[in-house]
């Protein structure tokens, strides 16, 4: 089960030198249902990745409170999953070792961890590359096999932040979709950050579109079209139009 | 057999030539030109040396007892100079304690602690070895403290939300791996300068042995053409550790980053 509940989150960046500070998000409340996609879009520096960050536990929060299930997110735990935007695969570790990784520090032996990890090598279709070292794959690969290390800790919730962001643009697109296969079979929460609103109209059960800095919550679209998504029909194509006004008026409100 | 001798010769040509060019070169200048042992033993002299020490055993127990000295001094300062620059890169405030220190003591010769290491040690392998750890030391510290502080920050998050958390788990299994390739070229390094002080030990008297002493016991003997066996012989000892070494590095530590541009 993966209930996230933002509650009144603001994050203010202080320096030490004269006391000032850059406040990154502005009192920001939005609950996310068990298994639901939800994408973060947003002008870049509106501050969707830090609060992608503080709710993994790699930042810290000034105000307000982020919990899972109930729980309050102090710190990073494998129950939150993360794929990044840089490439992260440890580059030392063959595809495979990189998604046991999560299972060896639960203290699985290897052997054993291999084997349990073979399903999820699978479901990304690395299969035939398990024993490469990352700087063997493309991209696109390595992305994949970021999912399928963050999936291999049967994570409640998957944040990601801008994962396809570094990739061209038919590769994003298939991602995209196998990315949604996955979230069908796996029923976990994503948190999805991006700034590509084509992105976020054909993944998210909702977007939660955020004013530029300091960030907050400009409006939340519930997308309630079926899946699979056309890219390019009139009712996505409305929606992104819609997406894109918002964003439109951010930049003039500057 | 005969058509592989003609490819060497073809693909290596050049090689041999500038080497047979080299020697004769020498050889004619010894013999012609300058006609005195004492100033340029030629070529010649020099191979009758070598044999004369392989027959005599002498290289042997020379190379041995040099190559003992540099064990000493490695293993010590890879067992101190590691953990020293892990928790000099992984831990601000060891870093603070240990820096200033450190910097007094580098630059100071590792020559300079040759009387030290006779007083500390009397006439024994360990001051030898003492001579070449304080050599080696320092390029294993900065290096390993380097590649400790160039962790990429996103390995240390990726392993943070997989599960790792410990300071001793992220150093075994993110930061370590992480800074291997700098902390084998600090070793490398070390090894090269250690090879030196060695050399500068034996010969200061810390030693009755070694290819070090050899070449002063030899040089106060005037028989300069074993001086120049014993130089030749530690040069082609320190290529041989050298290429050894990265050999298993990038062999076994380093397949990781094969075909990477680095």
């Amino acid at each position: 089960m993966g209930r996230v509940s933002v509650k009144n989150v603001s994050r203010v960046f202080s320096k030490k030198e004269d006391n000032s500070g850059t406040e990154a998000l502005h009192n920001i409340s939005f609950d996310v249902q068990d298994g639901e996609f939800i994408c973060l879009l947003g002008p870049s520096g509106c501050g969707k990745t830090t609060l992608l960050r503080i709710t993994a536990g790699l930042e810290t929060l000034t105000s307000g409170e982020i919990t899972l299930n109930g729980v309050p997110i102090t710190g990073p735990d494998p129950k939150r999953g993360m794929v990044f935007q840089q490439y992260s695969l440890f580059p030392w570790r063959t595809v495979i070792d990189n998604i046991t990784f999560g299972l060896e520090m639960q203290g699985i032996k290897k052997k054993e961890a291999r084997k349990q990890v073979e399903k999820y090598l699978e479901l990304v279709g690395l299969g035939q590359f398990k024993n490469s070292y990352p700087h063997e794959l493309s991209g696109g690969m390595q992305q994949r096999a970021a999912i399928a290390r963050a999936l291999s800790n049967e994570p409640e919730v998957l944040l990601m932040d801008e994962p396809f962001g570094a990739l061209d643009a038919q590769t994003r697109n298939v991602l995209q979709d196998e990315l949604l296969k996955i979230w069908e079979q796996k029923h976990v929460t994503f948190l999805f950050v991006t700034h590509s609103v084509d992105e976020a109209v054909v993944l998210s059960d909702r977007i939660v579109v955020m004013t530029s800095r300091p960030g907050r919550i400009k409006e939340i679209i519930k997308v309630e079209l079926p899946r699979p998504r056309s890219r390019t029909s009139p009712e996505v194509n409305n929606l992104r139009d819609h997406v894109l006004k918002l964003l439109e008026e951010e930049r003039f409100s500057k | 057999m005969k058509i592989n001798f003609r490819k060497t010769v073809e693909e290596k040509g050049i090689e041999t030539l500038s080497f047979v060019f080299v020697i004769t070169l020498w050889q004619l200048l010894a013999n012609r030109v300058v006609q005195n042992k004492l100033l340029l033993p030629s070529f010649y002299d020099v191979v009758l040396a070598f044999s004369v020490i392989v027959k005599t055993g002498l290289i042997y127990t020379d190379t041995m007892t040099s190559l003992l000295h540099f064990s000493i001094g490695i293993a010590a300062a890879l067992i101190l100079g590691i953990p020293l620059g892990i928790a000099m890169g992984w831990f601000k405030a060891a870093n603070r304690a240990l820096d200033p220190i450190i910097e007094i003591l580098r630059p100071i010769p590792p020559l300079a602690w040759i009387p030290f290491a006779i007083i500390w040690f009397g006439l024994t392998h360990q001051a030898a070895g003492f001579v070449v750890f304080v050599g080696m030391i320092f390029p294993i510290i900065i290096n390993t403290y380097t590649g400790f502080k160039n962790v990429p920050r996103v390995y240390v998050e990726a392993a943070k939300v997989l599960g790792c958390n410990r300071n001793i788990d992220l150093i075994r299994f993110v930061a370590l791996p992480s800074a291997i390739p700098t902390i084998a070229a600090g070793i490398r390094i070390a090894m090269g300068v250690g090879w030196m002080c060695l050399v500068g030990a034996e010969m200061f008297g810390v030693s009755n042995n070694g290819l070090g002493y050899q070449i002063w016991h030899n040089y106060y003997l005037h028989r300069m053409d074993f001086v120049l066996v014993y130089m030749l012989l530690l040069g082609f000892i320190g290529l041989l550790i050298d290429r050894f070494f990265r050999y298993y590095v990038d062999e076994k530590l380093l397949r990781w980053k094969s075909g990477t541009v680095v």
